[in-house]
């Protein structure tokens, strides 16, 4: 039997990756894998005709249809969406900028839970991504393997021996992976030492951006760490790499939170509170705010020190803050001032 | 640390890239991330449209091209490259950033390889091969090793794969082995 998804069952549900479950997710939220691939033949989507885009997306669809994973998976051609609904896909992480900026041809995959998206049209032909919750690279990885063998039995890619899969741009060149994790790191911006350890982090071959980076709202507390090379180092070599240096960064994290608990356990735990206390009692409230509030009582939710609240239910709450969230919830539009109004509700009546 | 930018606020959102083992940083107050933070981002080094940030400063790399010294056979210049199969002329590269077919790897092969070292630090490439090239490295197929992977698909039950290979040891017993059609 295939079930299909729809935008709506999107909507009411949570995408496997805010659980808040999986090894060390107190610190690591989530960890993706992205696959860049393009059709031989067929020139990148930035040079291709609107026939050829047509072609591309017919090719990537009839394989998705066969294939075992993507079965029943949501199909969302961009030029069919409303801007909301292409806003919500961004917020939930399964789209990116430029696939809902400049509409033709371009369309996602969705899986169930959202595990496996592929973007097709982007800057390259096809983008696989598997996006899990917690520290999770392994596991991401068999699966969006397996995925990408699967296709690959379908659609020739362009590929030349000497330099791997060929991209639209030469950064992504060779195995075409980018791997992250998204990390919480409150404790070590709070101790300042959050500059040090990226420093040390980007001369080891790792990129690091913000939350913001991703096309969301700024706050200092979340950063995403990345490979940055895809030539001269394998898939499996890749993913080693950036687990040993994640697995060093989430120990920094955890030595901090315990020195802070150590050293000034009620100024911590007044900052938490002072924000749990905003947040559940506030009548009107930016996604700015919220977003620096809820780092404090996530955290708060780690150090055992907010009873009765859970880890999903946090981690939910910074996605459905959102504006296109709020918008979807009320089904309307709604004013800036509005949705500060709507937000303010949401999270009382959650926390 | 105050921001870059107004230096007035402390700073809560980095920006860190590496260049051969140089690092750059911009560190922006939240009010200059949130306002000027595109524009910001765009002045710090090339930014991809899915708001990714490009290794290494593409832009500079590809900036600096032209002093490469690349010399091609007959005295040609980099900047009378073009692609035989999409058109992407060397100054359309340089502009963009981006290639513009497959087929563009081969045509600026000369002008790629040093920026891959640049960016990647290496031209090697260790990774995955899709199936197509593995049988372009590999013409020969083994009737003895299929007929094994044959039953080794029969014994894990996996018939959709099991047929497959049948077919294929029934199209190479029934018939002596044609040249094989070029991939394309």
């Amino acid at each position: 039997m295939v079930v299909s998804v729809t935008l709506d069952d999107l909507t009411q549900q949570v995408g496997e990756w805010l659980r808040g479950l999986g090894e060390h997710a107190d610190i690591a939220i989530s960890s993706r894998i992205r696959l860049a691939r393009d059709l031989e033949g067929i020139p990148f989507p930035h040079r291709a005709s609107k026939p050829q885009r047509a072609q591309v997306r017919a090719r990537a669809a009839e394989a998705v249809q066969a294939s075992r994973f993507l079965k029943g998976s949501l199909v969302l051609e961009m030029k069919a969406l409303p801007e909301v609904d292409r806003q919500l896909l961004l917020e939930r992480h399964l789209v990116s900028r430029e696939l809902i900026s400049g509409l033709n041809e371009k369309a996602v995959v969705i899986s169930d839970r959202e595990i496996i998206s592929i973007m097709i049209n982007e800057e390259d032909h096809l983008r696989l991504q598997v996006l899990q919750s917690g520290f999770n690279l392994q596991e991401a990885w068999v699966l969006l393997s397996q995925v990408n063998g699967e296709l690959e039995k379908m659609l020739k890619y362009a590929f030349l021996p000497e330099w791997g899969y060929l991209t639209a741009c030469p950064t992504n060149v060779g195995t075409g992976m980018r791997a992250s994790c998204m990390l919480h790191l409150p404790c070590l911006v709070m101790t300042k030492q959050i500059n040090r350890v990226l420093h040390a982090i980007t001369r080891l071959g790792l990129t690091a951006r913000g939350f913001y980076g991703e096309g969301t709202e700024a706050t200092g507390n979340f950063f995403q760490l990345s490979n940055q090379v895809t030539l001269g180092v394998s898939e499996e070599d890749t993913l080693d790499n950036l687990e040993r240096l994640i697995r060093q960064v989430v120990e920094q994290e955890e030595h901090a939170r315990k020195a802070l608990l150590a050293q000034s356990k009620d100024a911590l735990e007044d900052r938490i509170w002072r924000a749990y206390g905003t947040l559940k009692s506030a009548h009107l409230i930016t996604s700015n705010e919220t977003v620096d509030l809820l780092s404090l009582v996530r955290l708060g939710v780690d150090l055992n020190m907010i009873p009765g609240v859970e880890r999903g239910m946090v981690n939910r709450l910074f996605i459905q803050t959102q504006p296109a969230h709020l918008q979807r919830m009320e089904g309307r539009p709604l004013t800036p001032a509005e949705r500060d109004s709507r937000r303010a509700r949401l999270l009382r009546e959650s926390l | 640390m105050t921001c870059d930018l107004c230096s007035k606020n402390e700073a809560t959102v980095h920006l860190t890239e590496v260049v051969n083992k140089e690092t750059r940083e911009l560190h922006l107050c939240e009010s200059c991330a949130r306002e000027k933070g595109a524009e910001a981002v765009e002045q710090f080094g090339a930014v991809s449209p899915a708001g990714e940030q490009l290794t290494g400063g593409l832009a500079e790399l590809l900036a600096g091209l032209t002093d490469l010294g690349i010399k091609l056979p007959g005295g040609a210049t980099v900047q009378s490259i073009a692609c035989p199969s999409c058109g992407l002329t060397y100054e359309d590269f340089k502009k963009s950033g981006r290639l513009g077919c497959g087929a563009c790897y081969e045509a600026f092969r000369k002008v790629l390889a040093p920026l891959l070292k640049r960016i990647h630090g290496s031209t090697e490439y260790p990774g995955r091969v899709p199936p197509q090239a593995q049988e372009a490295a590999e013409p020969k197929p083994d009737l003895p090793r299929i007929k094994e992977q044959l039953k080794a698909a029969v014994a894990a039950e996996s018939f959709e794969e099991a047929a497959k290979l049948r077919d294929k040891i029934r199209g190479m017993e029934s018939k002596p082995r044609k040249k094989e059609k070029s991939g394309g």
